[in-house]
């Protein structure tokens, strides 16, 4: 009996969240094309989300190419088929490590923030104090998030693209012995616009998937300290699930329709 | 205190409060709040913790929806209040909060400017000079304005609270435990600064507190919440003869009596 109690217990609480959360996505979604929109607060949180996060996201891009270049020439070795190295590193981080990294990268450094940032406001009344000064909440602190995210993110992985393929070119022309001037034609003649496509709009979709989980998480925050920070763990790590995810899902779909 | 307030009609009512019920999961917090706010008078809601005082305010704001009940403002039910309305609707009150709830990343002026700029589409620099204004009348000099709310005192984040809460001149004013967390000389402060502010002003307050001393000075009315009703109501001068053995026992801050501490939630 206790068994089905929990089970019980469980998936009516999953549903609670899963209808909380799409209310609360609907609300801020709609709110998107409703006046007024806090075009200010807009490019500050691009600044934080965007700008800010240039440094990790480029680091971790560049020795990501750097060691997909390394282990892509183990396995083309074995064929002798080690010209094909710029092609799958090239292939690898437009599709998919450029947008994948960046945005755990970004969805460890901004979903925590907004969730702690949101969360703190939470259990000080701050957010039920815009609400006595006729400010609608969602408004003003969710929406310009969710927008500036939107916008940077591509823009994010547009730089962790470059980026990446670069760390592939210096692995490869310093450790594997290819010539930097084949290696880059190789590149440029390969580069095809489907590829950095598929991985800018999986960009969007992510940097959505980033903000949203932060200010829902840090919305709903409860309780002192303690809410907050299970609120920025939350947070953290429904992104990153939700990427994982949606990359998955999002690859598919780009294979079904030969994008 | 003056007790010149007589019983309250509906009709003369700013704020009705009607049968509303409100609980979260098992805990029942409102159960059948029955309350008017007469227009142009102060009412203090005293009661224990956990009674659902502040869940009171919150229903009135529609911050929390109420289970059930009616809560009129001016009339209007402000249930069925959705957007443009209820933004209309909300810029009538301004509230101060129990921690002041001040905008960290913002400096003082800007706090008590937010409303003005945010909620009413007031031009920056009026709303500078009305923010100073008010901060000159709850008793902070002008180089605070440029201060951020982390580095005042407690006292002081209550009075740029305060300013923040009258700066656009609400109809009607919530002080959620106006004086919690003060020393006495400055709770004193705080209650005249509340009085000097509101009286004479024409607006409807409604506070919330379990400081006797401050519910003394600044209500016209004062009403006791208890387990969710309102189990007294009437002016500030008879609370002492209320001939209710509730309101005596939680006045006196006594142990003993039919209320009894719920240690458990």
């Amino acid at each position: 009996m206790n068994f089905f109690t929990a089970v019980g217990r469980t998936t009516l609480e999953l549903l609670k969240e899963i209808g909380r959360l799409s209310i609360f996505t609907a609300d801020a979604v709609s709110s998107f094309v409703r006046p007024p929109i806090y075009w200010s607060l807009v490019l500050k949180q691009m600044m934080r989300i965007g700008f800010f996060s240039l440094p990790v996201v480029g680091l971790t891009a560049f020795f990501t190419g750097a060691v997909l270049a390394l282990q892509i020439y183990i396995g083309t070795a074995r064929y002798g088929a080690e010209q094909f190295v710029p092609t799958v590193v090239l292939i690898g981080i437009l599709r998919e490590l450029g947008p994948v990294i960046a945005g755990l990268m970004v969805a460890g450094r901004v979903s925590a923030a907004i969730a702690a940032e949101l969360g703190t406001m939470r259990v000080t009344e701050q957010i039920d104090a815009l609400t006595t000064l006729a400010t609608r909440p969602v408004k003003y602190l969710v929406v310009p998030r969710l927008m500036a995210a939107l916008v940077s993110m591509p823009l994010l992985v547009a730089v962790a693209d470059a980026i990446g393929v670069m760390g592939g070119y210096v692995a490869a022309t310093n450790n594997l012995g290819f010539t930097g001037s084949i290696y880059l034609n190789t590149t440029m003649n390969d580069l095809n616009s489907h590829d950095v496509m598929s991985g800018l709009i999986k960009a969007v979709v992510f940097g959505f998937l980033i903000a949203l989980m932060g200010a829902y998480n840090g919305f709903h925050s409860k309780g002192g300290a303690q809410g907050v920070g299970a609120a920025t763990t939350n947070a953290v790590v429904s992104a990153s699930i939700l990427i994982l995810v949606a990359n998955y899902i999002l690859t598919n779909i780009f294979n079904m329709l030969n994008f | 205190m003056e007790s010149a307030a007589s019983v309250p009609e509906n009709n003369g009512a700013k704020i009705v409060i009607k049968g509303v019920k409100k609980r979260f999961g098992p805990k029942v917090v409102l159960d059948g709040l029955d309350l008017a706010v007469p227009k142009g008078q102060s009412l203090v809601i005293i009661g224990g913790s956990g009674t659902g005082k502040s869940v009171t305010i919150k229903c009135v704001l529609g911050i929390l929806k109420p289970d059930a009940g009616q809560i009129l403002v001016d009339g209007e039910d402000t249930a069925k209040l959705r957007g443009n309305a209820r933004d209309a609707y909300l810029r009538k009150f301004g509230m101060l909060f129990q921690g002041a709830a001040l905008f960290d990343s913002m400096t003082v002026w800007e706090n008590v400017a937010f409303g003005l700029i945010q909620g009413r589409g007031v031009g920056r620099k009026k709303a500078r000079d009305i923010a100073f204004e008010k901060l000159t009348k709850v008793g902070l000099a002008a180089d605070v304005g440029g201060l951020y709310p982390s580095e005042l005192s407690g006292g002081m984040q209550k009075r740029v609270g305060l300013a923040r809460a009258i700066a656009a001149d609400p109809e009607i004013i919530f002080f959620d435990e106006p004086t919690t967390g003060l020393d006495p000389i400055m709770s004193d402060v705080i209650n005249n600064l509340i009085v000097d502010t509101v009286r004479g002003t024409g607006t409807t307050t409604l506070s919330i507190t379990h400081d006797l001393v401050s519910a003394r000075k600044i209500a016209d009315r004062i009403a006791m919440l208890y387990k969710g009703k309102i189990i007294w109501e009437g002016p500030t001068a008879e609370i002492d003869h209320s001939g209710n053995p509730y309101v005596d026992q939680f006045i006196h801050g006594r142990a003993e009596g039919p209320i009894k501490m719920e240690v458990k939630a």
